[in-house]
């Protein structure tokens, strides 16, 4: 029976296509393979659930399609069936979701030794912020921006001044440290995306948003925008580099800080202020 | 086992429902072009959303040109491919799928399937339609204005969406704003029409149990439209005024191409909130017409009762009012309070119980039936597989944490064109297969049919399913061009070509139903008034197509519900609601 035929082997087929297919997740960089572990939950309980249905519907077809003389069964309800089955699909949907608010908990829950580092998203790149020797990171405000003050810091603000400023370039961390992402915006919408990293948040106007990783391996990822922000969109790029404690440190040696970034005039300006009051 | 069908002659409401007066057309303009009749305005319905729907079939091979071989097309560019995706997106979800099924369907088949003669509004209905083809009219002439149509994503979210960074900031977003406002207001006239007509216009003996699935179906998906567009129409005013007037709705301090803008104090999460708010029950509005039709095609043509109908009814009841508390979960990675994740993952979940219960009731009802696999009972087959795997992907994208790496990715696209676009659309197919006779008098053509469904169904497929494994990799949506990524390998490129092939070959295969529309018209087979020995009222008209008031001199009288097929005893395999018991079972029905 063709049709039936038909049927099935789309089920097969998809099940093979997915144990065989050579497109699968990127090898994670980052703590996060708890997620992974859900997604593979999830892919064993409704892959079961596919096959289980289909196979059964292509079965009607093959055993119960039309013949002469054929008549179907007169069967309106079975109370017991139904109960059955949403009790089943109800235990399954609860060994999905269970773990998966585990692990949310755990995304949501940012431990107290993680480091901040800043990512502000504009048309069409990337700048990155790191706190510098005080650890912590200045004020910002977006009418603060200009040509030589490009991610708005406050110039009041001595917190801001040692913060090391990365307009237009890599972004580097270190490797086994947990780091918390703070993600802002100064125009639209934006997304800080690296596939290896699994983590990810829309940047938003007006908001700061995080999520937080500890990368587990060095190496270099893609860093891609994944929330429409207009034309050049799909032009928004950059590289995070994790790197060994040595390497990290001797690129942060090379970076400049805010103070060293303005203009003379400007740091005396905001070295004189806090002083004079 | 409960026994349904004879429950019910005590059912019967003790009063006659009073007939109306019906107006009259007196010209060829409003018999046929200002009807006030439902089954003409669903026909206006019907071909204007095809119209659109073509429009936005063609924007999709634009798309799958550009996406299968970069470079290649000099006439597409980054901005147009921008508005390719919007556009494409915001006419199949709005001006198709919805007008299709509510405007199309529900004004064709609710009159008829609950016995009343028309709409309880004729003429409000009337206005339903021209309201919606001014919208469609002014979302086409985006196409044509300064600018072009918008690029904002088919979520059109702000700031993005009226700031010069993106195509269409001129004119574009003002008339899609516009527009959607028009179709608001149109289908609100529609909707508020098809309520009350099954509220207050059901024949005697239509007790709401007795409903065809199609009515519950389109009822409930009205009910849900009702509430939720209006969430959509606040947002595009309010979008309209912070475009037009300059207010801050949605606007935060931001810079606008290098300079500091006139905007401030603004949420962009709450546009995103209003939108979804409408956004995630229009999925159900959606679905839910085509659950309720495809339980109609599956038991007509397998001559079996739906199974579980009650459960079925509770099922389409639950998912609507669920629907309406699960929005957020298209916004776990938006930036929103994070402790939201754990209510809307659950709830979203949840969800997923009384949709299964659908699922298996509808293979159930195979279990044991005279499956006959016509060109409708192959588009429901079709239906069922790409339902259940664009439902079980929906699974992952609820489960707030998984969601995390797959939002945005072209999993989240898969998902969605398979739970939402390929799986409605299947059923508005085998519809259009199993209601064209009623339609016209005449049969679609079957060989050309049988053709249709397998190109289309398993070409889908071949274009989705492995499009979900491009999403797992981390390849991105709205990307123009993919670039430079070292995770993205050629492998993956290969792919892309693929499925943009079999889009373009599933896309003109759709040229083969259009010619059977066509053709069928005036060669096909004649139907006859019940060519698929069905049930439900609207195959027991007097004429075929039914005329002007759809019943002759007396309105039906209904005796059981809409399933009784195959029942143990009958001469025939099917007993139409209107026929009366036999007098021994009124004699039983009136001593018990």
């Amino acid at each position: 029976m063709a049709v039936a035929l038909i049927l099935l082997l789309v089920a097969i087929g998809s099940v093979l296509f997915h144990i065989y297919s050579p497109w699968w997740w990127t090898p994670i960089a980052t703590n996060w393979a708890y997620i992974d572990h859900t997604i593979n939950i999830t892919f064993w309980i409704t892959g079961f659930v596919f096959v289980a249905v289909i196979a059964f519907m292509a079965y009607c077809v093959f055993r119960f399609h039309h013949k002469e003389g054929r008549r179907a069964d007169y069967n309106p309800e079975n109370k017991r069936l139904e109960w059955w089955l949403s009790v089943g699909t109800g235990v399954g949907v609860a060994a999905m979701l269970a773990p998966g608010l585990v692990v949310w908990h755990q995304f949501v829950t940012v431990p107290a030794d993680a480091t901040e580092v800043e990512v502000m998203g504009q048309q069409w790149q990337w700048s990155f912020r790191l706190p510098g020797k005080d650890g912590q990171l200045g004020t910002t405000d977006v009418r603060n921006i200009a040509s030589d003050n490009p991610m708005g810091l406050n110039r009041d603000d001595q917190h801001a001044q040692d913060d090391v400023v990365i307009e237009n370039g890599d972004l580097h961390l270190q490797v086994g440290k947990p780091v918390k992402v703070l993600l802002r915006s100064v125009d639209v919408l934006h997304d800080f995306y690296v596939p290896e990293f699994r983590a990810k948040m829309d940047m938003v106007p007006g908001m700061v948003t995080y999520f937080w990783i500890t990368p587990i391996r060095t190496g270099t990822f893609d860093v891609l925008c994944a929330e429409l922000c207009g034309a050049a969109h799909y032009q928004m790029r950059a590289k995070v580099i994790v790197d060994e404690e040595r390497e990290y440190h001797a690129w942060l040696e090379q970076q400049k800080t805010f103070a060293e970034l303005s203009p003379a005039k400007a740091v005396v300006k905001a070295t004189y202020q806090p002083g004079g009051k | 086992m409960v026994d349904i069908p004879y429950e019910g002659i005590r059912g019967i409401p003790p009063a006659e429902v009073p007939d109306v007066e019906l107006y009259h057309p007196r010209s060829w303009w409003t018999r046929y072009v200002f009807s006030q009749d439902a089954k003409v305005i669903a026909v206006q319905y019907s071909l204007t959303a095809t119209a659109i729907g073509l429009v936005a079939l063609v924007l999709s091979w634009l798309m799958r040109l550009q996406l299968g071989f970069p470079g290649t097309f000099s006439f597409i560019d980054a901005n147009q491919y921008l508005q390719f995706i919007t556009m494409h997106g915001m006419i199949m979800v709005i001006y198709l799928l919805t007008a299709l099924f509510l405007g199309g369907f529900g004004n064709y088949l609710i009159p008829l399937m609950v016995g009343a003669r028309d709409m309880v509004f004729p003429y409000v209905n009337m206005l339903s339609y021209w309201v919606y083809l001014l919208a469609v009219l002014v979302l086409a002439s985006t196409f044509f204005v300064p600018g072009g149509p918008t690029g904002a994503g088919w979520t059109l979210y702000p700031p993005q969406a009226i700031l010069s960074g993106t195509p269409g900031q001129d004119w574009g977003i003002i008339l899609m704003m516009s527009s959607l406002i028009l179709f608001i207001i149109g289908f609100t006239m529609g909707g508020l029409n098809y309520v009350v007509t099954v509220l207050q216009a059901r024949t005697r003996g239509m007790t709401l149990m007795r409903l065809p699935l199609t009515v519950w179906g389109i009822f409930t998906a009205t009910v849900m439209a009702l509430l939720a567009f209006p969430a959509l129409f606040v947002a595009s005013v309010m979008l309209l005024l912070d475009r037009l007037l300059g207010t801050s709705f949605f606007m935060p301090s931001l810079v606008e191409m290098g300079t500091l803008s006139k905007y401030g104090g603004g949420s962009p999460l709450l546009f995103q909130h209003l939108f979804w708010f409408f956004g995630h029950p229009e999925v159900y509005i959606v679905a839910l017409p085509a659950f309720g039709i495809v339980s109609d095609l599956i038991s007509t043509h397998a001559r079996k009762n739906i199974f579980g109908y009650r459960m079925m009814v509770w099922a389409i009841v639950a998912i609507g009012a669920l629907s309406f508390i699960v929005w957020a979960h298209h916004m776990y990675v938006s930036g929103m309070f994070p402790q939201f994740g754990y209510f809307f993952a659950t709830t979203t979940l949840i969800i997923a119980i009384p949709t299964a219960i659908k699922v298996y009731n509808w293979v159930l009802t195979l279990w044991r039936g005279d499956i006959h696999l016509t060109v409708p009972m192959l588009f429901a087959l079709g239906f069922i597989i790409t339902f259940v795997n664009g439902g079980l992907t929906g699974l992952f994208l609820g489960n707030v944490v998984v969601d995390v790496p797959l939002s945005d990715t072209m999993f989240v696209v898969a998902h969605f064109h398979m739970v939402m676009g390929v799986a409605p659309i299947m059923v508005v197919l085998g519809a259009i297969y199993h209601w064209y006779p009623k339609v016209t008098g005449r049969m679609l053509n079957e060989t050309l049919g049988k053709f249709h469904f397998w190109v289309t169904f398993l070409g889908a497929y071949l274009i989705f399913f492995p499009m979900h494994y491009l999403g797992l990799l981390g390849v991105p949506r709205r990307y123009f061009e993919l670039g430079d990524a070292t995770f993205i390998p050629s492998s993956a490129h290969s792919l892309n070509a693929f499925i943009s092939v079999v889009a373009l070959t599933v896309g003109f295969s759709q040229m083969v139903f259009l010619f059977n529309l066509a053709w069928s018209l005036f060669k096909g087979e004649p139907s006859g008034g019940n060519p698929w020995r069905a049930t439900t009222l609207e195959w027991q008209t007097p004429e075929t197509p039914p005329g002007h008031g759809n019943w002759g001199k007396e309105l039906p009288v209904v005796y059981r519900w809409a399933y009784d097929y195959s029942v143990p005893g009958a001469a025939e395999d099917f007993i139409p609601q209107n026929q009366p018991p036999r007098a021994t079972q009124l004699a039983q029905g009136a001593a018990s």
